[in-house]
């Protein structure tokens, strides 16, 4: 990218690309400040537990034994057991990986609509861009988390359809703030010189604008995991999203619900699973946004 | 001004117009025949005949094309008849009216919860910025924002119901009853609050009236009550419709949990259900309801900032 607009003979954009000389000196930065380097810690942990869970010794999660309900805690079952006598420890292990997977799937849905709509709309202007940000103010008056629960329950239950149904409806916020940055760039210099040379509007939304305006869509990305995973498990713990026997944190609340009162640490466990997911995907989300864009604060509401 | 709210009522209708259209496809094209949802529903554990199936799709109309489908249901819904309940049978205009009031007392409960806790802090850490203070409100404002209000709603239900019977854990009625929902609800939208007053506050006390007002001498005390807060409470006022999204999202949960007879814990079981004439007239009854209250804060707004009087609207 830094390329093309050098072969043009224009400066580079206020806001560089990451691909950068200084990358280096940069992600340093990321790591000094103890806050991101907590988020980057507890989100590899989470990623490499959910990505190891089926390799691991762990008890298998889904594997009942009556004789076994609502066990505290002992060498045998770290966490203990709950009530079907299943390991919660290992349940809460790949609940990590159900939760990362339904989040990342989701996340990609979401970007990818936001992204298209986003740029196309701040590109070409005119009665697409009317049309189609008609359709965002329209979704973006409405709750996200209602909008997903009408989607969810019509789809039915199941972490696909949960899946599918927060992603139709998490993009509409980003799709206007990709829109606005597109509209920004669409007015820079090197885009004028990548018109004068001859570029078709594809060749310029793909290979001219989309690496410059990379920076801000991956903190908008990473800001929005925690919203999503949230939200995800939300949709479970009223019964829309997993379905049992999957080990999965917010059904694992709803399951532990009955219990309440002999066996609270059912219901903490899962609950304190979803705050560190949340919290180490929002650190280091912060951290992102600092390092790549710190405009992105004015545009994100 | 009057011109402004005029237009912008007048566009209200073809948004919610809109809304409605949206949620009656989305609802059409699901997978499921409401009509054997409704033989289920009424005949749990049978398998419905065809013929039954047929006469119950003439029976609810599903027989006619799409369009006049909505039609139909549109001028119904505009005469106040929004259908009947797949589940209960009764009509959901009545259900949605019912179960709104307690659904508005424990919004407004945590929204002024919120408020309450969200300014002094938000001033409060924005005044003694890098100092103990500000560390503490930040670091609440991040747990706050990242803890599931419910996973919070069991720990307050653990703690003050179980451990040490002070409060009611679930419930309608009472204020004792309201405490831990409200508590429950308010804790996303007061960290939300909180980093937005914080970062305006921090914003209005860097600008040149502010040391205009210092230099003439007055005390902080009127700098930061009387010329910076009225500022900056203004982007406060706009997040309003953005706050009064993610309450209502979160009562969803709230009102499941402390079964509290609102229209979150009515959704949610039509959701279960596909109870879809509900479903349907929730939605065009929220998206009414944020639509206006979106429309109050744009007013609001106006009225506290002169400035926004003279510019175009628009993004």
């Amino acid at each position: 990218m830094t390329m093309t607009a050098e072969r043009v003979g224009v400066r580079l954009p206020r806001r560089p690309a990451i691909a950068e000389p200084r990358r280096r000196g940069r992600w340093h930065a990321l790591l000094r400040e103890p806050g991101t380097a907590l988020g980057l810690i507890l989100v590899v942990s989470l990623l490499l537990a959910g990505l190891l869970a089926p390799w691991s010794p762990l008890a298998d999660p889904t594997e009942i034994n009556l004789r076994e309900r609502l066990r505290s805690p002992s060498p045998e079952h770290l966490l203990g057991t709950d009530h079907l006598g299943r390991d919660t420890f290992s349940r809460l292990v790949h609940g990590a990986r159900a939760t990362l997977l339904a989040a990342a799937a989701t996340l990609v849905l979401s970007m990818t609509i936001a992204v298209t709509v986003g740029m196309l709309s701040g590109y070409y202007g005119g009665w697409p861009d009317t049309a189609l940000m008609g359709v965002v103010d329209l979704l973006l008056a409405f709750p996200s988390l209602i909008l997903a629960l009408a989607v969810a329950g019509a789809l039915g239950p199941g972490l696909l359809n949960v899946l599918l149904a927060v992603g139709a409806v998490w993009w509409v916020g980003h799709a206007r703030i990709i829109r606005g940055i597109t509209l920004g760039e669409r007015e820079m210099a090197y885009v004028t010189a990548a018109r004068a040379s001859g570029a078709s509007d594809r060749r310029i939304i793909l290979r001219h604008i989309a690496p410059n305006i990379l920076g801000p869509i991956v903190v908008l990305a990473s800001l929005d995991i925690g919203w999503i995973i949230l939200g995800i498990a939300g949709l479970s713990f009223l019964g829309l999203g997993a379905q049992p026997p999957t080990p999965e944190w917010g059904a694992m609340l709803s399951d532990a619900r009955p219990h309440l009162q002999t066996a609270p640490h059912l219901i903490l466990l899962p609950g304190a699973a979803i705050f560190v997911a949340v919290l180490g995907f929002n650190l280091l989300g912060d951290g992102l946004r600092d390092l790549l864009d710190p405009r992105i604060r004015r545009l994100a509401r | 001004m009057g011109a402004y709210v005029v237009r912008r009522l007048a566009t209200l209708p073809l948004l919610l117009l809109g809304i409605s259209a949206v949620s009656f496809a989305l609802l059409s094209v699901a997978p499921g025949d409401p009509a054997e949802i409704v033989l289920h529903q009424r005949n749990p554990g049978q398998m419905p005949s065809p013929a039954a199936v047929t006469a119950m799709r003439a029976e609810l109309g599903l027989d006619a094309p799409l369009p006049r489908q909505y039609v139909r249901w549109m001028s119904r819904a505009l005469a106040g008849d929004m259908g009947r309940s797949y589940v209960t049978e009764q009509p959901v205009a009545a259900q949605l009216a019912r179960r709104t009031v307690p659904t508005v007392v424990l919004t407004a409960a945590a929204l002024g919860l919120a408020l309450v806790l969200a300014v002094p802090m938000g001033i409060l850490s924005a005044r003694r910025r890098g100092g103990a203070g500000d560390a503490i409100v930040r670091l609440a404002a991040l747990v706050g924002s990242a803890a599931p209000s419910y996973a919070l709603a069991f720990g307050l239900i653990i703690l003050f119901a179980v451990k040490l019977s002070w409060l009611p854990a679930v419930g309608y009625g009472s204020v004792a009853q309201m405490v831990l929902p409200a508590i429950a609800l308010s804790l996303a939208p007061m960290a939300q609050l909180t980093r937005l007053i914080r970062a305006s506050v921090l914003d209005v006390l860097g600008q040149d009236y502010i040391r205009t007002a210092r230099a003439k001498g007055l005390s902080e005390q009127i700098v930061v009550m009387k010329h910076a807060l009225r500022n900056a409470l203004l982007p406060a006022i706009g997040a309003t419709g953005v706050i009064l999204a993610h309450l209502l999202g979160g009562a969803v949960i709230i009102e499941t949990i402390f079964t509290w007879p609102g229209l979150g814990q009515l959704i949610v079981g039509a959701a279960l259900t596909r109870d879809y004439p509900v479903v349907q007239g929730f939605v065009t009854y929220l998206a009414a309801i944020v639509l206006l209250a979106n429309l109050a804060t744009d007013i609001a707004l106006r009225v506290a900032d002169p400035r926004l009087r003279y510019e175009r609207v628009g993004v």
